[in-house]
């Protein structure tokens, strides 16, 4: 018994690293998931690549064909539909991770780990903070692997950059990635604490994906929208993203689908802004659940 | 150490409540326990046991009275609450694709204790819940005895001075039940307090120091498994005669006897002294008024005719309290 003091004292002196770190123990658990489920692991991975393949192959060879004969302006650089696409392909997929990457709480509430981890001393912000590390982990695998596959099939990105703008054009889209993934994360993270069943949590995100989705400019320009879809699009945080994937993988200026595209950073600035606030908004959402949350 | 009580206690427990909506499902408990006993509470399902529990380990906030443990405030201090327990939760509380040493080491990591510190514990404790050979097994290949062991090892990773165990052998077989007693008990002696619900009767009575018996939110009775017994006197008579009424009130003011307690066909003496002893006499008693008697069973008190005594029935399931006489059970087992 009496050498459990010091060790007391100590404890005490350790909390502000457990503030520090508390998340780190949440990720690693996460990722031993990720890695463990290899069926899951191999088809994460291979469905963005599928949906170019075949979607974007597809789709591209039919597009390319009936916008052949729009006049590109002189000067703009004109892209293909499956480079046009496969900044919304990497969008998409980073939202569907997203979405379901809270998922993990609702396993462990009801059959897991969560009364273990409510219980303990660790603040609970770190649950949130945990799986936003791994969803964000995720996604950068697979966007780089979007990427990768995407110029093995033929989409232009990065097409006539120096290594170094390449570099800054990767470093660029991974930033906007994380920034999106973070807020979907939260708001996952979010609802699957509230929820009690899998299904409920299953309807909920597919109810959210499809209007994000095709209210935003990852498949076609959004200008010809009617007027109120309009507005949804242009602060969907879906087209902020592929906005920022555009900009930095094809370039500020290009033409595509007949449209002309042209952003000063200052655009990109206010885009990436944007999804920085829609990003607190659902921390703050996910802290007031997380708060409330009873699991016993 | 750091009360200066002869008897310090490690939990106190003062009027404490708890509802939900209109139920109340603890209502104004007060108890402490002492540091290093084995604390039971004793209660049906659903008589508030993992209400309270759960109030103690700070997952539920506390709604009235107040509660410390380990010198610490469950509402003021949550933080050091949590970091000086372990616990063992009703359910499983595992995630069964990851590993035995996953499982502790999550805990461990959890609890930020250091690398060194973490990994001679898990060695310790994989040794004394003889799980050393399933270091590296995932959850879902476990049995539920073994589960239920690592649970134990994980309650005790932080060396807790108090560990909580909600109801730790439900639904295992009699003899794993058995063996976890064990467990149990070493850990006790080894100095940890351990507090725990349970609504098995054999189990209260075999680990605790002390039991609370509780039933609709409230503690019934408290005292050790002997002192409740002999609140029900030193034997227990069964008596079945051909004229019942009659044999009662020629028994009831007998020196010897306690209390009587009519049952369905027959009657239950709860005798004050040997009941070997007695029953020659209370046999000539009833023989003299031309009694007839039919069946005879003599007992020691169980835990069981404790518990039917003190709530009035017989363990229920769920809440759900079926109108039953208060009698106690037959005594022929």
């Amino acid at each position: 018994m009496k050498a459990r003091r010091p060790q007391n004292r100590r404890s005490c002196g350790r909390e502000g690293v457990s503030m520090a770190y508390g998340f780190m123990t949440i990720y690693w658990r996460d990722m031993i998931r990720f890695v463990r489920f290899k069926t899951l692991l191999v088809s994460s991975l291979l469905q963005p690549a599928l949906w170019l393949a075949f979607f974007g192959i597809a789709m591209s060879s039919n597009f390319d064909k009936l916008t052949a004969g729009i006049p590109v302006p002189a000067g703009a650089h004109p892209v293909g539909y499956l480079t046009f696409m496969g900044a919304g392909i990497i969008a998409m997929t980073t939202l569907f991770t997203s979405l379901f990457g809270g998922i993990v709480i609702l396993f462990d509430k009801n059959w897991g780990l969560m009364r273990e981890i409510l219980a303990s001393p660790m603040n609970r912000n770190h649950i949130i903070f945990g799986i936003g590390l791994s969803g964000v982990t995720k996604s950068f695998i697979q966007a780089i692997i979007i990427m990768g596959f995407g110029i093995l099939i033929g989409t232009a990105f990065f097409a006539g950059y120096t290594p170094l703008q390449t570099v800054i054009g990767v470093a660029g889209i991974l930033a906007f990635v994380a920034m999106f993934a973070l807020g979907f994360l939260f708001l996952s993270a979010a609802i699957a604490i509230s929820m009690e069943s899998p299904e409920g949590l299953q309807g909920v995100i597919t109810l959210l994906t499809m209007p994000i989705f095709f209210a935003s400019n990852a498949l076609y320009p959004i200008d010809t929208f009617p007027e109120i879809l309009k507005v949804l699009s242009i602060y969907n945080p879906m087209t902020l993203l592929i906005t920022g994937i555009r900009y930095f993988a094809i370039g500020p200026d290009f033409v595509s689908l007949g449209k002309h595209y042209a952003y000063t950073p200052m655009d990109i600035g206010w885009a990436f802004g944007g999804l920085v606030i829609f990003t607190l908004i659902m921390f703050t959402f996910a802290w007031w659940r997380f708060q409330k949350a009873v699991v016993t | 150490m750091e009360h200066a009580d002869p008897e310090p206690a490690i939990i106190r427990v003062e009027n404490l409540e708890h509802a939900y909506g209109d139920f109340k499902a603890v209502d104004n408990i007060s108890f402490s326990v002492k540091k290093g006993e084995i604390f039971s509470f004793l209660g049906p399902n659903g008589a508030g046991k993992s209400t309270a529990i759960n109030v103690l380990i700070t997952l539920l906030s506390l709604q009235k009275g107040t509660a410390t443990v380990a010198g610490y405030d469950v509402t003021k201090d949550p933080q050091r609450v949590r970091e000086s327990i372990g616990i063992v939760f009703q359910d499983i509380t595992l995630d069964r694709d990851m590993t035995v040493w996953e499982i502790l080491e999550f805990h461990g990591r959890l609890y930020n204790m250091p690398d060194d510190e973490r990994r001679r514990r898990i060695d310790e404790l994989l040794q004394l819940v003889q799980l050393g050979g399933k270091r590296n097994e995932r959850i879902k290949n476990l049995s539920g005895g073994m589960k239920r062991r690592l649970e134990i090892a994980r309650g005790l990773m932080t060396r807790p001075k108090v560990l909580f165990l909600d109801e730790p052998t439900i639904g295992l077989d009699p003899q794993t039940r058995m063996r976890m007693w064990d467990y149990i008990q070493g850990v006790n002696n080894e100095g940890t307090t351990i507090f725990l619900t349970t609504h098995y009767m054999d189990e209260a009575d075999h680990l605790s120091d002390r039991i609370s018996i509780i039933d609709h939110g409230k503690i019934v009775i408290s005292g050790t498994s002997w002192e409740l017994k002999n609140t029900l006197g030193r034997d227990i008579i069964y008596l079945e005669t051909n004229d019942n009424e009659a044999a009662v009130s020629l028994l009831k003011d007998l020196p010897s006897i306690r209390d009587i307690k009519i049952k369905t066909k027959g009657f239950l003496l709860m005798v004050n002294e040997d009941g070997t002893k007695v029953l020659p006499g209370i046999i000539d008693t009833l023989r003299n008024s031309a009694i007839e008697i039919t069946t005879i069973n003599l007992k020691k008190p169980s835990m069981d005719d404790v518990f039917v005594f003190y709530t009035g029935r017989e363990i229920r399931d769920e809440g759900a309290a079926p109108a039953k006489p208060a009698f106690l059970r037959a005594g022929g087992r």
